[in-house]
């Protein structure tokens, strides 16, 4: 039995990857080729889909517009969750408990609850199809998640840390810049990637309070699919470009992901 | 850790506090006004009670949708839970073995959700897909577009796809803060390969396994763009979730009231059972 241990992983590594391997061999192939043959690999291989994504401005703004709103909604959760977590794991104060709960129950918000109020929220003031408006409205569920997550690993930084640097004459400032954000640096690296990771994968809310000018690629596509007759060449790879900044994002914090998720309790 | 009382400790948590709110607050009260009153447009209001939370509450649409989705939830915990475990057991523990797995294993997770649903789609269709070709090619008559049962079958095995490796992930952290010594002992008492899951993995993993349940519960309660992009809730209203009529009824048909109070009730829902496990993972923490 322990003989055929391996068999487990490589079985479901095969079954995660078939999806995958078929949207980057639809990628290649050209939208007639789609429709009128199937085939396990290309026959006429070919890259205009992807000439196409990066010579349309269209297209490619979709990618730029979606990093920009991630990029902003990650800085933005890690800054404000920062001193929050600070508090929370060192500190009581009134109403801390519900506190902690309450911005938990924003994690567990349907965003389809969510979707009409914020368009009407964000169009009153000003701010609809901007990246700032997406950026904030993931705030909703990133926030928590950034405080839950550093919660974890501030606590498990003995307070003695604190209390030596205090009498090592340590303004507050200086302690928590210099010495505690260094000491907790791999808990904000996996706070940043599951940021980055739910504010990516989020489409509901991106596409909601978007039409033009901060278009997620993600929206991009569905459209670009429903107005013209599915062009499944391109749909598929502009799908495959999607799937490339998480996986760069992956490489980088792969010896985290495992213990991020259990020091941090995500 | 003892913590030192300390009231000041609010103004660290006043920048969360306010982004939160203004993200939260603000709209649910937004849909709190619209589930006790009926629109007219131009910001004309009349007040009606009760009414549309008795009129969700006491539809068949709603009923329905509510029971799929937790068919649909129920399912998805009864196999990726145990699937999830299974595989997070069989991983490698050292080597080249390990960066390969969490990599891989990761990459669903990363994908946006609409693109899942496309990628399922085009995997799916029987005439171009790989996976509704080979069913059809070896005997199967499988269509998800047509037919319900078809179109359950495939949004549970995209879920199952996309989110299984949460729970692999998060068990085999939980695995690998299991020390060394608690084998050794098991294995001088000659336990069986169940006695040492049952006894030593099992409780080692209830912490993260509890987080497991939770996460997934939630996710697959809100479960939208997926099964959205991939059968539109079809065919018919069979796949169509709480989100997705929830979606159909408030920007589709644009009433108001009635998903106004949907939502709330489906929120409701949530926080309940939520409530309810946070209150175990506490109380598992207290323990430990």
């Amino acid at each position: 039995m322990k003989k055929y241990k391996w068999l487990v992983p490589t079985l479901y590594i095969i079954f995660l990857m078939l999806p995958i391997y078929w949207l980057i061999n639809m990628s290649f192939k050209t939208t007639t080729e789609i429709i009128n043959t199937y085939s396990l690999w290309p026959q006429k291989f070919t890259i205009e889909n992807y000439v196409k994504i990066f010579t349309d401005s269209t297209w490619y703004m979709g990618y730029i517009n979606s990093i920009t709103y991630t990029v902003f909604n990650t800085v933005i959760s890690v800054a404000a969750a920062l001193p929050a977590a600070y508090a929370f794991s060192r500190y009581k104060f009134l109403g801390d408990k519900h506190l902690f709960f309450w911005l938990l129950t924003n994690r567990m918000a349907p965003p389809a609850v969510f979707a009409l109020p914020f368009f009407q929220f964000y169009s009153s003031v000003n701010l609809f199809d901007t990246h700032i408006a997406v950026a904030l409205s993931h705030c909703l569920f990133n926030i928590p998640l950034a405080v839950w997550i550093l919660e974890g690993f501030m606590s498990a930084v003995p307070k003695e840390l604190d209390e030596t640097a205090y009498v090592d004459g340590y303004s507050f400032g200086r302690f928590f810049f210099k010495i505690f954000v260094p000491t907790i640096a791999a808990g904000i690296g996996i706070t940043m990637f599951f940021c980055f990771m739910f504010s990516w994968v989020e489409l509901l809310l991106a596409k909601t309070l978007t039409a033009t000018a901060a278009k997620p690629i993600a929206a991009t596509m569905t459209r670009t699919a429903s107005t013209s007759g599915y062009e499944l060449g391109l749909l598929a790879a502009a799908g495959t470009l999607t799937i490339i900044p998480g996986a760069i994002v992956i490489y980088f914090v792969k010896n985290y992901i495992a213990k991020g998720f259990a020091m941090g309790r995500v | 850790m003892n913590k030192t009382i300390n009231q000041k400790a609010w103004y660290f948590v006043i920048p969360v506090f306010v982004l939160v709110a203004f993200n939260a607050a603000i709209p649910l009260m937004t849909v709190v006004n619209y589930s006790f009153q009926e629109t007219f447009g131009n910001n004309v209001f009349a007040w009606e009670g009760t009414r549309w939370f008795k009129q969700i509450l006491l539809s068949e649409r709603f009923h329905a949708s509510l029971g799929r989705q937790f068919a649909f939830t129920f399912i998805i915990l009864l196999i990726q839970i145990p699937l999830g475990i299974a595989i997070a057991l069989t991983m490698p523990k050292k080597g080249w073995g390990v960066p390969i797995c969490l990599i891989l294993m990761s990459m669903p997770l990363l994908i946006p959700w609409n693109v899942v649903g496309a990628m399922w789609n085009i995997f799916a269709l029987p005439d171009i897909g790989f996976l509704g070709h080979s069913l059809n090619a070896i005997g199967f008559d499988y269509n998800f577009t047509q037919q319900p049962g078809d179109a359950w079958f495939t949004t549970i095995l995209m879920d199952v796809w996309h989110w299984t490796s949460l729970v692999v992930l998060l068990s085999y952290a939980g695995l690998n803060s299991i020390q060394p010594a608690y084998y050794q002992a098991a294995e001088i008492d000659g336990a069986s390969r169940w006695a040492t899951f049952r006894y030593i993995e099992l409780p080692k993993m209830k912490k993260v396994l509890t987080l497991a349940i939770l996460l997934r519960f939630m996710d697959s309660f809100m479960i939208y763009t997926e099964p959205f992009v991939l059968t539109g809730g079809g065919p018919g209203n069979t796949t169509a979730f709480l989100s997705i009529d929830l979606v159909k009824m408030a920007l589709g048909q644009f009433d108001l009231g009635p998903a106004a109070a949907m939502s709330l009730i489906y929120f409701f829902i949530v926080l309940l059972v939520c409530w309810v496990f946070y209150n175990l993972m506490m109380k598992n923490e207290a323990q430990s």
